[in-house]
């Protein structure tokens, strides 16, 4: 092989990632900077595509609604380990945005009277924990895809610049700054350096990691092990979603909006089951409690099918009409991967890994943070993080459902302003750093030049099943112990990893082997986090120690990494004090 | 035993091969409604990882697998494999050019998209702190229109599009008419300025392949035959 060129590139503002968060921040920053985005997919390909039940906003177009009850249901959502500060700003800027959604051309469905529609969601709910409310913004169920778009045609409309199909390979940092990334063009070969004043990650989740998931191929959390491989933190990774209606066998996704709108689960005595673990609001309480719920039926033998491992999810009392006008997505996937026609029948559903609530750690306004138990947080200059990659953390150890679509709007938005102020405040552009993205060329070319004898398949196949299996909805210490031993073997074997594929033009071999490689590093963060924390909060659930713990654990995980791969764990108190409203003091949680 | 069947799969290294050829896998049947992506994941991952395709959220809703599958543009991810005639003849979608193996240059179906200004134009300015008003039954004026998936299934079907090079194609006439059946948008003139053009919406001769094609049940011919409407009632 020989020498790859090296092409540099200079905006001000950098973004990585054109799902929903990385083009709503490329949308803001544009106005005032020159502003790019790099993305692995061309951006309407973005997984936020695939969202499919709505954004949450108290907009009261159904009932009346206020954003205090928004973020009460956030922060108990959270099971407390949310940041008081980050979840204010969220739901109270939530109308804004969707409205602004509407505004740029989003195909919103409606009400008779010509106002947004909106319906019930898990975990949201009225006068502090009352009963539920429509409080989710829909396109019918095609809500991401509606939103992608739109966003996407305004960038179009304003002239962002795009490198689609670009990979990013290193975080670049130059005294103490951020200053862009090192990427590898996905369809011609070649090595780019983005060099910038501001740089943000709106890389996605790390669900991929998982075997059984609702997610894209895409999402494989490779902001994150950047991060890490930069010698920066990354904040509850443990804190996994398990959605509760994945299609039986493959996981994918059957959005919490059939419940919403009338939708529930039963057990194989035809039971619903739910008005046991929820007595208020039976199917709609959150999703680690719902999750939880049919887990357990199933351990207890009350599971569906000859085998008894999955829950029937029932909706055509609802009617085939309202389900083909607010669920034709549904329809279309149930049908086509579970060969159920859920307008007579029900649709058979177990928990699918789902959201990834931990990430890259933030303050408010999307600048990426320092800081633990001791030291406060303090910025890292010139890098912010927005979306599933980002942890605000506004999600807590348990996200609800369309909070992420919000997540992504809000903190999009802020950190697209902060960005673009940052880099107007900057004279100049800090330096690349000498010999810049030598690492990640040094990646590329020992994957295309060496002779590996593993591949990635067989890796992969075993992180996914083990992760699945030792680190999924319940955790003890043997199980987490014994995946920390599989990932050290699997790290050894990656070592010795080879691609069959050598040349430079769409590499999919180098580049899911990239990916791989990424999964390996932030999964130890995943483990060794899970097994420090010795309590159960939200989605992580230790059965040998039940309980939530307060006074030992009301604390955000902080992972790590140093050159050898080896993981550190640190912690930093939850930012208690909101804006404007008083604490939201940490209560027993039942739904 | 588990049931295998056959993958003929389009391959082509432009830094390798002087032409295209097909190169046969045996994909294994493990569980019952494994999808074409499926089969092509089993070779890459544990037969040939030297095989490129485009892939994402494997459920039809992100159009990064459109392909041609026994001769017919389909989504990977939403095919059954159970349902197609063996050997499954996978190919990339015709008339574009190719990048490597499965994976085609989508270049000029996106300018195509661009130019019929894919955005809502708006002249009046919308209320400062909600949202415009739409009736329902306007609204549903979109269905069948804003679920494009620009999987570019339609397009790379139609022989008008196949022949001519200028032609804009099914699936941004169809973006173009999503927004002007849209009641909120005022851009309809100057869409309608661009479509009325023998390579707009002149060109469709209602050879209906992109209705056949599109994986998403929608009907870019009839959104065609609306916008020539719309530019012979602008006329009178």
């Amino acid at each position: 092989m020989g020498d790859i060129p090296v092409t540099v590139h200079k905006h001000d503002a950098l973004i990585v990632g054109a799902g929903g968060a990385g083009l709503r921040a490329a949308l803001e920053a544009s106005k005032s900077v020159n502003t790019a985005v790099i993305s692995q997919v061309f951006p309407t390909r973005s997984h936020t595509v695939a969202a499919q039940g709505g954004v949450a906003a108290s907009l009261s177009n159904v009932e009346p609604d206020d954003w205090v009850w928004h973020m009460f249901d956030t922060i108990k959502g959270s099971d407390y380990l949310g940041d008081q500060d980050a979840i204010e700003l969220m739901c109270r800027m939530a109308p804004e945005v969707v409205i602004e959604l509407e505004h740029m051309g989003m195909p919103f469905s409606r009400l008779q009277d010509g106002k947004i529609f909106q319906r019930r969601f898990g975990g949201h709910t009225k006068n502090f924990g009352k009963e539920a409310i429509c409080r989710t913004c829909a396109a019918a169920d095609r809500t991401g895809h509606a939103m992608l778009h739109t966003l996407y045609e305004q960038c179009v409309k304003n002239h962002v610049i795009f490198y689609n199909e670009f990979f990013a390979l290193e975080l670049l940092m130059n005294e103490g700054h951020v200053v862009g990334v090192l990427a590898w063009d996905i369809a011609n070969g070649g090595f780019h350096i983005f060099h910038a004043k501001a740089t943000l990650f709106a890389t996605g989740g790390y669900i991929r990691v998982y075997k059984t998931n609702s997610n894209a191929h895409i999402n494989t959390g490779d902001g994150l092990s950047l991060s890490l491989r930069a010698g920066l933190p990354v904040e509850d990774l443990e804190f996994v979603q398990f959605h509760p209606t994945g299609i039986y066998g493959v996981g994918n996704l059957i959005t919490e909006g059939v419940r919403g709108e009338g939708g529930y689960l039963l057990n194989k005595d035809g039971e619903r089951f739910m008005k046991r673990y929820a007595p208020t609001v039976w199917d709609l309480a959150s999703r680690d409690v719902v999750s939880r719920a049919m887990a357990e039926e199933m351990r207890q033998g009350r599971g569906c099918g000859p085998k008894g491992d999955y829950i029937l999810l029932k909706l055509d009392h609802i009617g085939a009409d309202l389900i083909h006008e607010r669920l034709p997505g549904i329809w279309e996937l149930a049908y086509v991967f579970a060969h159920v026609d859920c307008t007579k029948e029900p649709i058979p559903v177990t928990p699918t890994a789902h959201y990834s609530m931990g990430g890259i750690p933030t303050n408010r306004f999307a600048e990426v943070v320092l800081g633990n138990m001791e030291k406060p947080e303090e910025p890292v200059k010139g890098f912010y993080a927005a979306g599933e990659a980002a942890c605000a953390s506004v999600h807590g150890a348990n996200r609800l459902g369309s909070n992420s679509l919000l997540d992504i709007m809000v903190f999009g938005k802020v950190g697209g302003k902060r960005m673009a102020e940052f880099a107007a405040s900057l004279p100049e552009h800090v330096p690349l750093p000498e010999n810049p993205g030598r690492k990640g060329i040094e990646e590329v070319k020992n994957l295309l030049n060496g002779n590996g004898p593993e591949r990635m398949g067989a890796i992969w196949d075993e992180l996914k099943e083990t992760m699945e299996f030792n680190c999924g909805v319940f955790r003890t210490e043997e199980t987490l112990t014994t995946q920390r031993g599989i990932l050290k073997k699997l790290c050894e074997r990656f070592k010795k990893v080879g691609i069959a594929d050598k040349g430079l033009a769409f590499n999919l071999d180098l580049i899911e082997t990239l990916e791989l490689g990424h999964m390996l590093d932030f999964s130890k963060a995943i483990v060794e986090g899970a097994l420090a924390r010795q309590e159960s909060r939200g989605a992580h659930y230790r059965d040998d120690y039940p309980n939530r713990d307060d006074v030992n654990w009301h604390k955000h995980t902080l992972a790590t990494m140093d050159e050898d791969g080896t993981i550190y764990l640190d912690y930093k108190p939850v930012r208690m004090k909101p804006l404007t409203v008083p604490t939201f003091e940490p209560k027993e949680r039942v739904y | 035993m588990v049931k295998t069947v056959t993958f003929s799969v389009f391959r082509y290294d432009p830094e390798k091969d002087t032409r295209p050829y097909y190169k046969d896998y045996r994909v294994e049947l493990r569980r019952p409604g494994m999808m074409v992506l499926d089969g092509l994941n089993q070779i890459r991952w544990e037969q040939d990882g030297t095989l490129a395709f485009r892939r994402s959220c494997r459920e039809g809703v992100c159009g990064s697998d459109g392909l041609n599958i026994n001769g017919v543009n389909m989504l990977a991810c939403i095919t059954h494999i159970e349902e197609l005639k063996e050997p499954i003849v996978v190919q990339p979608l015709p008339s574009m050019p190719v990048i490597k193996d499965l994976v085609v240059d989508f270049t000029d179906f996106y300018a195509k998209y661009y130019l019929v200004k894919p955005y809502l134009i708006t002249k009046t300015p919308p209320p400062s702190d909600r949202e415009r008003l739409q009736s329902p039954e306007d609204r549903k004026k979109l269905d069948g229109l804003y679920e494009c998936i620009l999987c570019a299934c339609c397009s790379t079907s139609c022989p008008s599009f196949w022949a001519d090079p200028n032609y804009l194609g099914p699936a941004a006439l169809l973006k173009a008419w999503r927004f002007i059946a849209d009641t909120r948008d005022e851009g309809a003139d100057e869409r309608l300025e661009i479509i009325n053009d023998r390579d707009g919406a002149w060109r469709c001769h209602t050879i209906l392949n992109c209705v056949e094609a599109c994986p998403k049940q929608l009907n870019p011919t009839e959104a065609i035959a609306e916008l020539k409407k719309a530019i012979i009632h602008r006329k009178f």
